[in-house]
């Protein structure tokens, strides 16, 4: 099971203030440690039960490069990629696929790994290169429901969602546009 | 109250598929006194229980039985097992549908006459005209409530619409409002009026859209002559030694096999699942599939030349507020050779949710080009296009070679490619959607490829001849008496126009002659 922690200021569970603080020191956005992957500034941390942490950490890397918002915060592409490390539990097969497509995408991207690459299109190119692969189809399709349907997001992109409990639009806005 | 008849009943009509064209059936039989069984494949799911989200709404409503595709077509590709954006449940597709009803132009039932022969396509004059639809065209717009008919008041235009009209003023266009559509804009026959809820698609809450789940279905049970049985998927249809149809067999809620007897029978499940069924049903007497002797069961797919426009603007729209297809321009509806095809289209406001424009928008797409349009989702504007398409043979449904569903039978492979003409039209509409949208001042848009098919048509075609179609004017087979076919599958050619009116008024023209032949014994 995946937990994708988000700190709640004065209560656990969660990781650690100890844990969060323990990799704020890095250069970079996601940290490993142990067997989470932690955001220090945003204090939130994914815990893969399956796939390795390091893979993790690489994977909510490319799933922001793949589709990139950049109002939108890491812990909503870390949900997102939560179905493979799920999935990964229960099928050796996709586990082998997602770690050897991380490993052959590191290994691409030379010294340092994927993260290790500091310019998005750089990253992209690499993302190119693999487009076809079914390790590559499978990150981007997981995402079109993984990310796009959490429904925490929404708001973020101005999709108001349900409606139908509140009356619809008849009296509140279907019809404001004043700038035309 | 609901009659139940005894499955050894041979005296009933049993009507295969509960939608615009088997519901509508279904009650007018009922009215008429004839006894009627609706075998219905998917569950009987009440309005209140629709689901105001996109996905579990898709979960809930759509037909996702497995299919495989083939042909040119982007859909195989991108949504290989999901050829169709259709329903599988009481009142089919007219849960989901938009309530776009529009008549079709008198040219489009002549379209060798009035088209000429086109290359690679295989069309055909209707034998009806448009002047022997207009009665039932009538009766339908009035069942349905369709808004500028019978003294109906227009919706009000939501800001999607505002844009479209707007650009619209500005290209010349003059036929533009919020849509002839069986939404009620006030109370009408026990059904409440629109409250703007944007989720058309997803099965409306309020009862405000005509679908035969809570109108005709209800009316047809009152007079206690039609039976509706849900989770009863019909897997062949029987004959005797005749070749007379003799009843059905289908897998019940529990997936066990019965035969309903039946003295009539009506197939409605659908452009893919009707000729899929008169394949399945092959036998030693008949064993290209019944109704088959000219060899068209299947072929001549329409789908509509269909595709999207979607724009961003400076300022907010929020066009998923409201009315999913809250107006239409028909200026290009017309049959004009001079902009380069044969045959119109229309062009109406769509509105996706965040997660569908996310599905839809450019399916496999990725990267920034794909997630900047997606960060001005609530500065978007869209609209779809829907267009005549070419019929050809190629383009068709056949039974899969190898895979079967969970009752043994051959699964549907849907076979389809653009003709040039459906192109040509395509890229027409392209320009025109962007020039409306660049005329109010978009700042980007987005020439969108077209859904899994939502208008399926022509697969048991319409002829006067037995050697080119499937079924005569009145949907009665050519080869068989007692079988009728009683949806868009129908459809000689496809019009401009989006199918539901037209199913409807077959199936109130189609339940006269049925009952006129019972009275006299003919059938």
């Amino acid at each position: 099971m995946v937990t994708v922690y988000q700190r709640e200021p004065g209560r656990g569970p969660g990781l650690s203030r100890r844990a969060l603080l323990k990799g704020s020191g890095a250069a970079l956005v996601l940290v490993v440690t142990g067997s989470a992957v932690i955001s220090p500034q945003q204090a939130w941390g994914v815990e893969p039960a399956a796939l390795n942490p390091e893979t993790m950490a690489t994977l909510i890397q490319m799933a922001r490069d793949v589709y990139p918002h950049d109002h939108v915060a890491d812990r909503f592409y870390a949900i997102a990629m939560k179905d493979h490390d799920t999935k990964a539990g229960s099928e050796a097969a996709h586990k082998a696929l997602i770690e050897a497509g991380i490993a052959d995408l590191d290994q691409r991207a030379g010294e340092g790994g994927y993260r290790g690459v500091g310019w998005e299109e750089d990253r992209v190119k690499l993302l190119q290169d693999i487009e076809a692969t079914p390790f590559f189809q499978a990150v981007r399709g997981g995402m079109v429901v993984g990310l796009y349907n959490q429904k925490d997001l929404w708001p973020l992109f101005g999709y108001e969602g349900e409606s139908f409990s509140q009356g619809g639009y008849l009296t509140r806005g279907f019809d404001d546009i004043e700038w035309l | 109250m609901p009659a139940p008849y005894a499955l050894t009943d041979d005296s009933v009509v049993v009507i295969i598929g509960s939608g615009a064209g088997g519901g509508t059936l279904a009650n007018e039989l009922a009215q008429k006194g004839v006894d009627v069984v609706v075998l219905e494949a998917g569950p009987r799911i009440e309005y209140e229980d629709f689901i105001n989200d996109e996905w579990d709404s898709f979960g809930q409503l759509a037909w996702l039985d497995n299919r495989t595709t083939s042909g040119d077509w982007r859909v195989s590709k991108d949504f290989p097992n999901l050829p169709a954006w259709i329903v599988k449940a009481v009142g089919g597709t007219t849960t989901h549908w938009a309530g776009a009803s529009l008549r079709f132009q008198e040219h489009e039932f002549k379209t060798l006459t009035n088209y000429g022969p086109v290359e690679g396509a295989n069309l055909l004059d209707w034998p009806i005209t448009l002047a022997d639809l207009e009665p039932y065209y009538a009766k339908a717009e009035d069942k349905m409530g369709v808004t500028r008919t019978n003294g109906i008041e227009g919706l009000p235009g939501n800001n999607n619409f505002k844009i479209l009209k707007a650009g619209a003023d500005k290209l010349g266009y003059k036929d533009c409002h919020t849509g002839n559509m069986a939404i009620n804009s006030d109370f009408r026959d026990d059904r409440m009026g629109c409250q703007q809820t944007g989720f058309c698609f997803q099965g409306c809450k309020w009862g405000a859209k005509w679908s035969t789940l809570y109108t005709e279905i209800p009316k047809g049970e009152a007079t206690g002559k039609l039976e509706v049985r849900p989770d009863s998927h019909v897997i062949k249809i029987e004959h005797d030694d005749t070749g007379k149809v003799t009843g059905v067999v289908y897998a019940d809620k529990d997936g066990n096999l019965q035969q309903q007897k039946a003295r009539i029978v009506a197939v409605a499940g659908n452009s893919i699942e009707s000729p899929r069924l008169l394949l399945n049903s092959a036998s030693s007497k008949y064993p290209d599939g019944l109704a088959n002797s000219s060899g068209q069961v299947g072929k001549n797919y329409m789908r509509h030349t269909t595709g999207s426009v979607y724009a961003v603007f400076e300022q907010p729209v929020h066009f998923y507020r409201g009315t999913t297809m809250a107006g239409i321009v028909r200026d290009e509806a017309r049959h004009d050779p001079s902009r380069g095809f044969v045959g119109g289209y229309e062009l109406e406001t769509l509105a996706l949710g965040l997660p569908f424009m996310a599905a839809f928008l450019n399916p496999g797409g990725w990267g920034r080009s794909f997630t900047s349009a997606l960060d001005k989702y609530d500065h978007m504007a869209g609209m779809w296009i829907v267009g005549e398409d070419m019929p050809q043979e190629k383009n068709r449904i056949t039974l899969h070679a190898e895979l079967k569903d969970k009752y043994g039978m051959p699964i549907p492979d849907v076979a389809f490619t653009d003709h040039p003409n459906d192109t040509a039209m395509r890229n027409h509409a392209y320009s025109q959607g962007m020039a409306l949208y660049d005329a109010v001042g978009a700042t980007r848009t987005f020439p969108t490829p077209p859904y899994p098919s939502t208008h399926n048509l022509g697969t048991n075609r319409m002829s006067e001849s037995p050697e080119d179609g499937v079924v005569n004017q009145w949907g009665q087979t050519h080869d068989i008496a007692n079988l009728f076919v009683s949806d868009g599958s129908q459809f000689t050619t496809g019009a401009a126009e989006n199918p539901t009116l037209t199913i409807v008024a077959l199936a109130i023209r189609q339940a006269e002659h049925i009952a006129n032949e019972m009275s006299s014994g003919t059938i």
